[in-house]
């Protein structure tokens, strides 16, 4: 599914330059959920970054899906990234001038799919994340945990290979965090490869792998006996 | 090529951000709103000064005569010089080459009646050549024709204010008007942009006004154009030419400023049309700095509206949206809002103008007003304003990495 081989990443700080990723050697199966751990500057959110195509690695190989992903120009990034990729950020990202099921069928407009079928596939998703009611709702009517729900939904509606999230708990507070950390782990269930970047010990644990980055180089990486959200809910 | 769920998204993006598109569309369209009233402000004082030529041919010269006062050649100060047709030929045969038209003039001074309606008029006796001089516009039956002159025909055209008083409502046209005890036929009516006064003229043919009232052959001006192939320049040597041998022919001091006079429209039109091409450029420029002043605005907003969405461009692109798309959403935004707003602008300049045109005849500003070809200029250069003013931002937008537009302040 995801196999990435001596990543390296520096980035020029003035006349020097910051080595922030150190030869990374990872590879993910279908149907993981990985939790990438480390402190902050260990170079977790530069590795989501390259696995989300949404920054380049200066040296190494990267292969998703059987694909190659190397030389990405602007394009074909977008191509990809809409093709193989969903995305769950720390502060929701959503386009504060759209309601919930316009900023879900954002994904599926860049993919040139027809303005009824998005329509139906986005209220698809949101009713999978439990928020049917809440469609016509602006972002800033919506809750914390409610935003993070309707991001997950847009992150689903284009039927990723991979979703990555970053921090994804990172702006809720704990029941909160636990509902979604739940709602992940049943996607996670249903078959989807999630990766999820944190520093929180009790969100690592709900994962099924935790990799320990330090100062650029993975530190440990090990599977665990998953922690079920759902009891805390 | 329409993209309905594209232009779909726009107008979302519009309408969601109404302070944003309410600022650039009120930078453009106040740039428009000036730019309209500068050019109807500017259009109207040219109006203004062509219209003080309207009445008479620009290249015209009037050739008079008066009493001498200079003694030469044996001759007494104090002399009275008469034209006669001999001196209208002289001019014809001589300077044939530069001449347009030419007419003598008689004038008289007469009564007229129609049934019991009477009045005193200007009779002016002239050569057909007369009409194109003095632009008269006639309407209704024919002016005087060279058939009139050989036969000496009893025939007059009035001006419009000369049909209005003598035949109140009726028809004049073939009616008979009594001129100082004679009858004359009513052959033609005619209207004249040079003023009222122009309008209350009677024309009639120059041989029956020579041989009815007095029985001479002297006139008392002569009218001229000159050939318009000639430049400011030329023709003012041909009016000094002509002076000159005029002068000769009569006897008369080269100092003598008084006997022959020559007036040539071509020096006041000189001036004028020099003032006229000066103040057009300074319209021009001050027009064009008003465009760019407005274009640097919606430029400046442009900008600034970018960097607003920034976020919102990088979470495009983090879903999928390829650089392309979103230069062209915000170019196509920027051009709809520009040409919408530039649109008003127009409008509104134009609604003004139209409302304080008639009052602005006070400080010669005649019907102030912007042509089509201008309005469609304005708006094309608007259109490619908000093209360029939009794309620049937009392309910078489109290459800002997600990961740096998504970085949380």
């Amino acid at each position: 599914m995801l196999e990435i081989k001596k990543l390296h990443k520096s980035y020029p700080i003035g006349k020097d330059s910051l080595h922030v990723l150190k030869g990374i050697d990872l590879s993910v199966k279908e149907g993981e959920l990985v939790a990438i751990m480390g402190s902050s500057g260990s170079g977790k959110s530069t590795l989501l970054n390259i696995i989300g195509m949404l920054d380049e690695a200066d040296e190494g190989d990267y292969i998703l899906d059987n694909v190659p992903i190397k030389n990405l120009d602007e394009k074909k990034a977008a191509v990809y990234r809409n093709k193989f990729l969903g995305f769950i950020f720390q502060s929701f990202n959503l386009i504060n001038y759209k309601n919930a099921v316009e900023n879900v069928s954002l994904p599926l407009y860049y993919q040139g799919v027809n303005r009824k079928e998005r329509h139906e596939k986005a209220m698809f998703h949101l009713g999978k994340v439990g928020l049917t009611d809440w469609a016509k709702h602006l972002p800033n009517e919506l809750s914390g945990g409610q935003k993070q729900r309707v991001a997950i939904a847009r992150a689903l509606a284009a039927q990723p290979k991979l979703l990555l999230a970053d921090e994804p708990t990172g702006a809720l507070d704990t029941k909160t965090s636990y509902e979604i950390m739940d709602f992940i782990q049943e996607l996670n269930d249903e078959g989807k490869t999630i990766l999820i970047v944190t520093h929180e010990e009790d969100i690592a644990n709900m994962c099924k792998r935790v990799v320990r980055l330090k100062d650029g180089v993975i530190l440990e990486d090990k599977f665990i006996n998953q922690v079920r959200a759902s009891q805390y809910v | 090529m329409f993209d309905l769920d594209l232009w779909r998204e726009i107008f979302q993006s519009i309408s969601k951000n109404k302070l944003r598109s309410m600022l650039s569309g009120f930078t453009v369209a106040f740039a428009i709103l000036l730019f309209t009233l500068l050019f109807g402000i500017a259009n109207g004082l040219e109006n203004t000064f062509n219209s003080f030529f309207k009445d008479d041919a620009q290249n015209s010269i009037f050739v008079q005569s008066g009493r001498t006062t200079k003694p030469y050649k044996g001759f007494k100060a104090g002399r009275n010089i008469q034209f006669k047709n001999e001196d209208f030929n002289y001019i014809k045969d001589e300077f044939g080459d530069k001449v347009q038209y030419i007419t003598s003039r008689v004038y008289k001074n007469l009564q007229a009646t129609y049934k019991n309606e009477k009045g005193s008029y200007q009779i002016r006796a002239v050569h057909p050549d007369h009409q194109y001089l003095e632009k008269t516009q006639v309407y209704e039956g024919r002016y005087i024709s060279t058939k009139d002159l050989q036969e000496k025909s009893k025939v007059i055209i009035i001006g419009r204010l000369v049909e209005e008083d003598l035949f109140s409502k009726t028809v004049a046209l073939g009616k008979y008007v009594n001129l100082g005890g004679i009858q004359y036929k009513v052959v033609g009516v005619y209207r004249d942009d040079g003023g009222d006064n122009e309008e209350r003229i009677i024309y009639m043919p120059i041989t029956t006004a020579q041989s009815i009232y007095g029985n001479n052959d002297y006139i008392d001006q002569v009218n001229l154009t000159y050939n318009p192939d000639m430049n400011y320049d030329e023709a003012l040597t041909f009016s000094s030419l002509l002076t000159k041998n005029l002068k000769d022919r009569f006897d008369i001091s080269p100092k003598d400023q008084r006997a022959i006079r020559v007036r040539n429209m071509a020096e006041a039109s000189k001036g004028v049309n020099q003032m006229t091409s000066v103040l057009g450029i300074l319209i021009l420029v001050i027009g064009m700095g008003t465009l760019i002043a407005g274009i640097v605005g919606i430029a400046n907003i442009m900008i600034f509206v970018v960097k607003e969405r920034t976020k919102e461009l990088g979470i495009r692109k983090a879903l999928g949206a390829q650089p392309r798309s979103i230069v062209t959403m915000i170019m196509l935004e920027s051009i709809l809002v520009t040409s919408l707003a530039g649109y008003f602008g127009l409008l509104i300049g134009m609604g003004v103008l139209e409302l304080i045109g008639d009052s602005l005849k006070n400080y010669f500003i005649t019907d102030p007003s912007v042509s089509t070809s201008l309005i469609v200029t304005a708006t094309i250069i608007l259109i490619i304003a908000g093209a360029i003013a939009g794309y620049l931002p937009a392309k910078r937008a489109a290459s800002i990495k997600p990961i740096v537009a998504l970085r949380d302040e």
